[in-house]
């Protein structure tokens, strides 16, 4: 997996010149067709053993969460526990990707997740706001990386983004990239929300695929509007049109108000209908998440007794 | 497309709609047999399955409809708008409560997904009766002075593609102004409307003020050559709207036609490519591009061709087609044997004029009438499939060079009824569609509808409008 732009696109990376001329040259996004074909994408009717596969999937996909100024040691080893072994009561039931905590939190995580297939993601880069100097960024990946992160979830700098600083932006990404090793795969967080159009979404996914992201990623889950199934849509055109061009395949994440198994199905259809199963595996795709991995459980337990159980069968982490 | 994530069948059930084994016409009030006994069968496109029995209007019963209508006429047409409203919105809300019945029946008899009938023609119904009936009592502001008088007696006749809508674009304005109607359906499509005559005895319309002749295109001719017709409506061929103008020559009726199209979508190379593709795809292979308004001529800048045909036929590849019960359907039944033959003869004839005919892997079932998602590259101005409307899912795939040259292929055509203009400059749509000779022109969308907003053509396309404001004045003396 090439570290910088694939040769094809280097030369549009040069400078914030090229970078514009090369990513305002991308075909522009018509909202309203946007919203229009991810919410037809919605009514898809996914039942019995459609749905089955689908919620198994979506747990696997499952980058389990906790980002809170209270989490402790305790909270982290409940987490990994749970993406581990996530209903108890049914081992068929399939582990989450990942568990997605802070940097400090990573060696606790990764001894709570030891011996499973289970990874540990960590924000890095002055998650969420991103607003520190490069080198306490970089530094704070290193530690992550250090502590045993598998993954890095960075996110971007939006002002200079919006700033159109576009060079600035690929070189951060370029340097966190860099600071993953080798063995760290990296997700960048655009935070759509306050990219706030579509084009704008379409040019940083770009940005980030051309500065070496494993993964493309929605939100951080701390602001407004965070993943929807539109700024989702647009990220999988990303990635497809960009592997088609360049022959390398990126994953999507998003993260963020994404709750229920209904919701989560959605998604899925949206990466089967728009960059088909290539990306229909927890490699390639994953939900940023906390609530929804609970809900995901109620809807195994129910299709597999035919009966609701409740949120008492299941554990609260 | 093959993928490990297989959607299982979500079969809408068809337990919410009872249809009876047979149906009468439906004349002042009361269903009643043919004068001369006469029944034909109405089938479901996509199985075969015979749905119903129902009576065949000769001209005997064409006479006793309009002479129902013409009594009811003098009641209705003296009640003030706000009571007529009330009537309408009566119907407007019974559509909605039963929309999925309605919805089941209508996809049971024309063969359109039920995603479709489910998310776009009923809804759509409704809409258009609420509208119509929010003018009823508002007509003296409507432009044409105080106290516009309607017309009489209107005799309607509508097609099969749209069978429920096209009955509420008929039914609605009529009603609103204050005219009564005999409307008769398609011959393949005759259920849905004799579910709308049970409406109206539900919302106690009175007897007489519509009337619904099921039979075949000889009953549309008496009702449009009866005598005391004050006004016709049709939506439907262009061979057959010349011959309705033809027959209401040199009479007293006003008349409205909306008839074929050969609608041009036309992609500039600036467009938002994505969602280009989202619109030629519900420009043409809506309803089984069975739309007079069909973008069936796709007109793609040359510079980008190549890469927008790759889009699109990666598209065309995730349609599904299948049982139009089926909640994931995209693609359902042609709506009948002639139609599909028809479609079969005017794309064999485009592959042995020289163009270049591409369909996706799709398996077609077995019974039923069934026409795989086709498109046509290489197409040129000279080849048959850029000129005569197909009907179907069919689209050719033209290119220009200019924007000049779009619009004069673009116009270069005997229709001019629908139009598209794909670009991100929005310069460019107001220029472009400034010049272009189309009744309905859509800039970054396609096939999108509101009762709001007229609907009509150019050319051979027909004349007159139907929806908004510009929809009244087809139903009243002015």
């Amino acid at each position: 997996m090439p570290t910088t732009a694939p040769n094809a696109l280097s030369d549009v990376t040069a400078s914030d010149g090229t970078l514009r001329r090369f990513l305002h040259g991308l075909p522009g996004v018509d909202a309203v067709g946007l919203e229009a074909r991810a919410a037809s994408l919605g009514t898809r009717s996914i039942k019995t053993t459609a749905k089955a596969y689908a919620i198994d999937l979506a747990i696997s996909m499952v980058d389990l969460t906790t980002l809170e100024g209270a989490d402790t040691p305790g909270k982290v080893r409940a987490l990994g526990a749970k993406a581990v072994r996530p209903d108890p009561t049914d081992r068929t039931t399939p582990s989450t990707a990942a568990v997605c905590v802070y940097p400090d939190m990573v060696a606790t995580a990764k001894e709570a997740v030891a011996g499973s297939d289970v990874k540990v993601a960590s924000v890095a880069t002055a998650f969420p706001a991103g607003r520190a100097p490069i080198a306490v960024k970089l530094a704070d990946v290193r530690e992550a990386v250090a502590a045993g992160a598998d993954e890095i979830d960075m996110v971007i700098d939006r002002g200079a983004f919006l700033a159109g600083h576009y060079k600035k932006v690929y070189d951060e990404i370029t340097a966190v990239k860099e600071a993953c090793g080798t063995n760290a795969r990296l997700k960048v967080i655009f935070e759509t929300g306050e990219l706030s159009t579509y084009d704008n979404i379409r040019r940083a996914s770009w940005l980030g695929m051309l500065a070496g992201a494993d993964f493309i990623k929605t939100s951080t889950g701390k602001v407004a509007v965070n993943a929807t199934p539109a700024n989702t849509l647009l990220m999988l055109e990303a990635v497809r049109d960009f592997r088609a061009q360049t022959g390398v395949q990126v994953g999507v994440k998003p993260a963020g108000g994404i709750r229920t198994s209904k919701d989560a199905i959605k998604f899925l259809v949206l990466v089967n209908e728009t960059v088909g199963e290539d990306w229909l595996d927890n490699h390639w795709f994953r939900f940023g998440a906390s609530s929804l991995l609970n809900d995901l459980l109620m809807q195994r337990q129910k299709l597999a007794t035919g009966r609701y159980s409740g949120p008492d069968y299941v554990t609260v982490d | 497309m093959a993928s490990a994530f297989e959607y299982a069948p979500a079969p809408e059930s068809r337990s919410i709609v009872d249809i009876a084994p047979s149906y009468g016409l439906f004349i002042n009030g009361e269903f009643t047999e043919a004068a001369d006994g006469k029944v034909f069968k109405t089938v479901s496109p996509s199985t075969e399955e015979v749905l119903s029995e129902v009576a065949e209007a000769g001209e005997a019963d064409v006479d006793r409809a309009v002479q129902a209508a013409r009594k009811a006429f003098e009641k209705w047409s003296a009640l003030p708008g706000s009571e007529r409203a009330k009537y309408l919105f009566r119907i407007a809300r019974i559509i909605q409560e039963r929309s999925r019945e309605l919805a089941v029946l209508e996809t049971l008899d024309n063969g359109k997904p039920i995603r479709e009938t489910r998310d776009a023609d009923l809804p759509l119904v409704a809409a258009h009766f609420f509208y119509y009936a929010g003018w009823a009592d508002k007509l003296d502001h409507a432009g044409y002075g105080a106290n516009p008088r309607p017309l009489g007696v209107a005799g309607q006749v509508i097609p099969w593609n749209f069978p429920l809508l096209m009955l509420a674009w008929k039914i609605a304005p009529a009603l609103a102004t204050g005219n009564t109607v005999v409307l008769k359906p398609a011959e393949t499509t005759p259920l849905s409307a004799l579910f709308f005559a049970d409406i109206c005895r539900q919302a106690g319309l009175p007897k007489g003020v519509v009337n619904i002749l099921t039979g075949d295109g000889r009953a549309g001719a008496a009702l449009i050559a009866h005598p005391d017709v004050d006004k016709v409506a049709f939506t439907g061929s262009t061979a057959v709207g010349k011959q309705i103008a033809r027959t209401v020559a040199g009479t007293r009726k006003k008349v409205t036609l909306e008839l074929g199209g050969k609608g041009a979508n036309i992609v500039f190379d600036d467009a938002p490519v994505d969602q280009a593709v989202e619109g030629i795809v519900n420009g043409i292979f809506f309803n089984q591009g069975q739309v007079c308004c069909a973008g069936s001529r796709l007109l793609v800048q040359e510079s980008i061709h190549d890469e927008l045909l790759d889009s699109l036929k990666r598209r065309l590849g995730t349609l599904r087609l299948g049982d139009p019960l089926d909640k994931n359907t995209d693609i359902g039944a042609i709506n009948s044997a002639e139609q599909l033959a028809r479609i079969t003869a005017l794309a064999d004839r485009g592959e042995a004029e020289g163009a270049e005919r591409w369909s996706p892997a799709c398996e077609l079932p077995q019974n039923g009438f069934w026409f795989a998602p086709t498109l046509f590259t290489k197409v040129t101005q000279a080849h048959t499939v850029a000129r005569d409307e197909i009907f179907g899912p069919v689209l050719s795939v033209l290119t220009f060079r200019t924007p000049d040259e779009a619009v004069a292929k673009a116009n270069n055509t005997p229709y001019g009824l629908s139009a598209g203009i794909w670009t991100e400059k929005g310069s460019r749509i107001l220029a472009v569609a400034n010049k272009l000779r189309a009744g309905v022109i859509w800039s970054n969308t396609f096939n999108k509808f509101d009762p709001t907003s007229p609907f009509g053509g150019y050319k051979e396309s027909g004349f007159g409008r139907e929806g908004g404001r510009h929809g009244l004045e087809a139903y009243l003396d002015v």
